[in-house]
């Protein structure tokens, strides 16, 4: 389904999280975060950042990959993005949240 | 005369060896496959173990049976792979030489990673049932428990059969209903992800079950420690959630022989490529099941589409042809829902699981992603399949190595 976000027409799957990658970028990012309710800062972007790589790589996320990424600790990691931290984060990385098979 | 080596005489290993025996030439390839355990285990069986649906017995049996005669079997604990030199090094000092390894040694549980897990009330008021002993132990404790908060819970993702724990949670429910104890046990799911099903169409289709059933969802819980002193478990964001009896997952990782040989992740599984299978730091070597990093589901049926696929691709690559990438993460699971019913699913790397029939489009006779009581039939059936054709690499009828698009309702 398309989804008006930055005034684009964004493909997002039924829970908002992007379907194409190639669709995201700080503004398109920034939206997402606003109704998250979080403000994006650049310590908000390395993780980011750091989340898209994994996602690049088919890497498993998980909060002990973040534990080990050297990026974020955990503490920090719940406060930047508060709730689910990473279901929150992915959805601001334009990546698909942690899934199990069903 | 060139040798192959399996590393793991389990689901995917006993399998790779039954495939290989009648495909390599005897007179230029010797195989041999080493495990130190002789028991092999019927795993889809500890399911049903604690709540006295299986007996002991039906879930264990002699591994050598499923070897094949023609095929080395060496009971030993493997010490070391040293893939620079093509050798495997074993406990009792013997070296191996190998021309192609396949490396089958599965996931483990490591209740070590968190803090109090492992602990006074490990097989007390804390069990695991992905291993015989955790099963067993979680049996006798089910058979006299009274009733309290039951905590079904997933310490973190990726596991073996993620499907597992919710189809535990279903057993409780009906377990508990047949004592006529329901009443007296309230049944909470505790998970790190956003739900207890988290594909769009499974959520549609299922949620309905865990309301029906009355099991609490906790969700985006990442564990942090246990508080066994006091029962409950609490996570980074200090939510606490109380036990009176806990049955966690907890956190799975590769064999600890794949972390000695410098060959694994984080998590201790291989890096290999996702659609041949070959490992992706030696091209001799090859992965397969819940040894490997694959972001499939780890589960038999992923290892029995594997293992297809992988025997052909260790034939081109003997003969220096290109592999195939072939392999589509296709996964095969009935999921018991209680009360005599179960589901089937049906999915891949990129394809959710949806509804429609199966094998036979429009006909089924199997219902993909709806209950009825001859999905739990036929998860009850593949018992003896397992042993009888599974293991033994004999193809199951109609079903193929990749996902059928045929028969299933995408939109």
């Amino acid at each position: 389904m398309k989804k008006i976000i930055a005034n684009r027409e964004i493909d997002v799957n039924e829970e908002g999280y992007l379907v194409e990658f190639t669709q995201w970028d700080r503004e398109v990012c920034e939206c997402i975060a606003g109704e998250c309710n979080v403000v994006m800062t650049e310590r908000h972007y390395e993780v980011v950042e750091y989340l898209q790589e994994k996602h690049k790589k088919e890497e498993p996320l998980s909060i002990r990959g973040i534990k080990k990424s050297g990026v974020v600790d955990i503490k920090e990691f719940y406060n930047l993005f508060p709730g689910g931290p990473l279901k929150i984060s992915t959805k601001i990385a334009g990546i698909p949240k942690p899934k199990s098979c069903i | 005369m060139k040798n192959l080596i399996i590393l793991g005489a389990g689901t995917s290993g006993t399998m790779m060896a039954n495939h290989l025996v009648s495909k390599l030439p005897k007179k230029e390839w010797s195989i041999t496959i080493i495990d130190q355990f002789k028991t092999h285990y019927y795993q889809p069986g500890f399911l049903f173990l604690p709540f006295d649906i299986y007996t002991t017995k039906q879930v264990k049996k002699n591994g050598k049976k499923f070897i094949p005669k023609d095929v080395n079997y060496i009971q030993e604990k493997i010490e070391l792979i040293v893939p620079d030199e093509n050798k495997v090094n074993l406990e009792n000092g013997t070296i191996l030489d190998y021309d192609i390894l396949i490396v089958a040694t599965g996931t483990k549980i490591a209740p070590d990673e968190i803090e109090g897990m492992n602990g006074a009330e490990w097989y007390q008021s804390i069990f695991d049932f992905y291993t015989y002993e955790g099963a067993k132990a979680l049996r006798d404790k089910l058979r006299t428990w009274e009733g309290g908060k039951l905590v079904v819970h997933i310490t973190e993702m990726p596991i073996k059969c993620p499907v597992a724990p919710l189809e535990f949670a279903f057993l409780a429910d009906s377990f508990f209903k047949h004592k006529g104890i329901r009443d007296k046990v309230d049944i909470t799911y505790v998970t790190p992800l956003g739900g207890a099903f988290t594909k769009p169409k499974a959520t549609e289709a299922l949620h309905y079950l865990l309301e029906e059933k009355n099991i609490k969802e906790v969700t985006d819980f990442n564990i942090e420690r246990v508080d066994y002193k006091n029962n409950k478990i609490i996570d980074y964001a200090d939510t606490e959630v109380e036990y009176d009896l806990l049955v966690t997952v907890p956190t799975n990782m590769g064999d600890a022989l794949i972390e000695r040989s410098g060959m694994g992740d984080d998590l201790n599984f291989v890096p290999t490529h996702k659609a041949t299978l070959q490992t992706k730091d030696y091209e001799n070597i090859f992965a397969i099941g819940d040894a490997t990093n694959l972001p499939a589901s780890k589960a038999g049926s992923v290892a029995h589409f594997e293992a297809e696929i992988l025997t052909d691709n260790i034939l081109r690559y003997i003969k220096g042809e290109p592999l195939k990438e072939e392999f589509d993460g296709h996964a095969n699971c009935f999921v018991e829902t209680g009360n005599g019913k179960a589901l089937l699913i049906d999915f891949n790397y990129t394809h959710e699981p949806v509804e429609g029939t199966f094998p036979f489009p429009g006909v089924g006779p199997l219902k993909l992603l709806k209950e009825s009581r001859t999905n739990h039939m036929g998860k009850m059936a593949f018992r003896w399949i397992y042993w009888n054709m599974l293991i033994k690499g004999i193809h199951i009828p109609f079903v193929s190595a990749t996902m059928s698009e045929k028969g299933k309702n995408f939109e």
